[in-house]
């Protein structure tokens, strides 16, 4: 007995002390709490990086990643001070804000491309118009449209194997909604993934292929995947996602807005602000390293006057609105 | 059988051999499963993570560049939050199934106690975290904190300390209790001076597979709000401007290794994937360390022990 006790005596306050000391001499700093989409996450985290490089530790930022719909629950509780968001507030959420006295500001802070992708050994499929794509994934094709030809009779007579993002994610609402007209209404049968590097996977692996997903995932895996040129409306051009051709806002209907969402009581300390004002200043050059499509400079100067002015509210009425050009985006005025 | 040759029995024998043979096979096949499917995933970590493990990995908060990215608030979140689990779970798991197994009445309430603690550990652990999001995050106010992670992952291991704990008392011969009695001891200094001491290598066993199951679970830590990125280390007591206090960094915010893995798995840029094969060798190597200091205190225990 003598000796148990004396090794559980020594070792409780080892314990302890190792992990005491290995904390680090941080203590009350300010704190900017952010949570919400994975999609926007790159760009924040970039973002809380440099922002607690520059004010030397200071301030600290955490980022979590709880998706939009669970960013909101926490930001409508007033537990954070910035939503992370793929897609503009739905109403449910915005009544949840308004019970509970949350007042907030929404800045676009990118645009994200969905790139449908190929194989690239796949030389039928290399444009595809929205009409097409609506063939292959609404609720109707369902155990009907099962290969190639059925899209296009001009196409080879093969199984088509589809992939796409699991329906909690904000590319699966907003692609749906692009191209079947109604968030989350898709066809059920394709392999479905909430990781992108597994939609990448199995692409990559199959010629009769065909997958969906954000940008980025697409910029890193060029060597492995082809993007598929979108023809948006009947007899217009086939556009290939990039940069240029989402700021010109000629890739529609697929290039979509992803946005954070400001507490604005939050706003009112200093360290908040600040931030939001980092974020504004590098959008461009952060945005851009972690592979998105940047809004023009303008735009993040309309974000830094929206929040000095506070322009509460959103300006997308608690629905997604499809196929909106920055330019559009800009002119749209907030409600709350 | 007296009437049979020398031959035959020799016959005989083999044949049972033969079998014993067979069944050697089928274990050694058995084994390996488990073993080469470890030491596969092992080598691929190996060769995936093993160039990126350096001091500055170690010493560097997660960064947007995987090269500069770092594992320094996961290893440390993951040592703090263990260490509340360690310090609720094992008193608590001890203390209770010393009662169930020296106390308790045998009667029904018993009997609806010690099923419940046995189903309890198969329960599947995001239950634990959505019953720690109710209880620890919003009605105790804790937080989404060390502690709330630490607390919910003692919730989850409990079933595993108790039920270890319990076969290791009961494998205390009877004799020892009825000698203790004999000399006139108590329950309590019968358990204290002796059933305990004795037990000590079977709990530790169990309380180490109980965190090393807890130290790689995700789903509740997600549930109760641990976070992605963040660059910053819980307060040390009585350090900083104004001082923190000696138990501030229970309250602190949080990410743990499997959070940090699972973050760079799901980056496109294959960097972070390596990345990821890195911080799961350290977490797999911190795992087996806990291990070997269990073994290591259970063989020192264990030379004490005479009866």
């Amino acid at each position: 007995m003598l000796k148990l006790s004396r090794i559980a005596l020594a070792a409780l306050p080892a314990a302890f002390a190792g992990a005491l000391c290995i904390a680090a001499p941080v203590a009350h700093a300010q704190l900017v709490k952010i949570d919400g989409s994975s999609t926007v996450f790159p760009i924040t985290e970039a973002m809380a990086e440099d922002f607690q490089k520059s004010t030397k530790g200071k301030v600290k930022v955490t980022v979590g990643i709880s998706g939009t719909g669970g960013g909101f629950k926490k930001f409508c509780r007033g537990e954070t001070d910035i939503s992370d968001a793929s897609r503009p507030i739905l109403k449910k959420e915005m009544d949840d804000c308004k019970a509970a006295g949350v007042q907030y500001i929404e800045m676009p802070v990118a645009y994200d491309a969905l790139t449908v992708v190929i194989h690239r050994d796949n030389k039928w499929a290399q444009t595809l118009t929205v009409a097409q794509l609506k063939k292959m994934w609404e609720p109707s094709a369902q155990g009907n449209v099962k290969t190639w030809k059925q899209v296009n009779p001009a196409w080879p007579d093969q199984p088509m194997k589809l992939f796409g993002p699991g329906a909690d994610s904000g590319t699966f609402d907003y692609f749906t909604e692009a191209v079947n007209g109604k968030a989350k209404s898709s066809r059920g049968d394709f392999t479905a993934s909430e990781d992108d590097n597994v939609l990448v996977q199995g692409v990559s692996r199959d010629v009769n292929a065909l997958g969906y997903f954000g940008y980025a995932y697409y910029l890193e895996n060029q060597d492995k995947l082809q993007a598929v040129g979108i023809i948006g409306k009947e007899g217009a051009k086939a556009v290939l996602p990039s940069f240029d051709s989402v700021v010109n806002g000629s890739y529609q209907p697929l290039a979509r807005p992803i946005f954070i969402y400001v507490n604005a009581k939050s706003l009112e300390r200093p360290e908040v602000k600040d931030f939001v004002e980092f974020y504004m200043k590098n959008g461009d050059k952060l945005v851009r390293e972690v592979k998105y499509v940047p809004l023009p400079a303008k735009a993040y100067t309309h974000n830094i006057e929206s929040a000095d002015k506070k322009v509460l509210g959103t300006k997308f009425g608690g629905e997604n609105k499809i196929g909106l050009t920055i330019e559009q985006l800009m002119q749209l005025e907030a409600k709350l | 059988m007296a009437d049979m040759t020398v031959a035959e029995i020799r016959a005989l024998i083999t044949k049972h051999k033969r079998w014993d043979l067979i069944f050697a096979t089928v274990g050694v096949l058995a084994l390996m499963v488990g073993v080469l499917t470890f030491v596969a995933l092992f080598a691929g970590m190996v060769m995936d993570g093993a160039h990126r493990l350096s001091w500055d990995f170690f010493v560097n908060f997660p960064s947007r560049r995987a090269e500069n990215a770092g594992i320094l608030s996961a290893w440390v979140g993951s040592t703090l939050v263990m260490l509340v689990t360690a310090v609720t779970a094992i008193p608590v798991g001890v203390a209770g199934a010393v009662y169930l197994e020296e106390y308790a009445p045998k009667n029904w309430m018993t009997d609806i106690i010690e099923i419940n603690v046995t189903n309890l550990a198969g329960v599947p652990s995001i239950i634990y975290g959505l019953l720690a999001l109710g209880l620890f995050v919003y009605k105790f106010g804790f937080g989404q904190s060390i502690l709330s992670a630490g607390l919910t992952l003692a919730l989850l291991i409990l079933p595993v300390v108790i039920v270890a704990t319990r076969e290791a008392i009961r494998s205390i011969p009877g004799v020892i209790r009825e000698g203790a009695y004999a000399l006139g001891a108590t329950k309590w200094q019968t358990t204290a001076d002796h059933i305990l001491p004795y037990s000590i290598p079977g709990i530790l066993t169990g309380v180490i597979i109980g965190l090393a199951r807890a130290i790689g679970e995700t789903a509740p830590i997600i549930t109760i709000g641990a976070l992605t990125f963040i660059a910053v280390l819980p307060p040390a007591p009585f350090t900083g401007d104004p001082a923190a206090g000696p138990f501030d960094w229970l309250f602190a915010p949080f990410t743990v290794m499997p959070i940090q893995m699972f973050n760079w798995t799901s980056r496109p840029e294959a960097a972070f994937h390596q990345n990821a094969a890195a911080a799961g060798l350290v977490l797999v190597v911190m795992t087996l360390s806990m291990n070997a200091l269990a073994i290591y205190i259970r063989y020192r225990l264990r030379k004490n022990i005479k009866w």
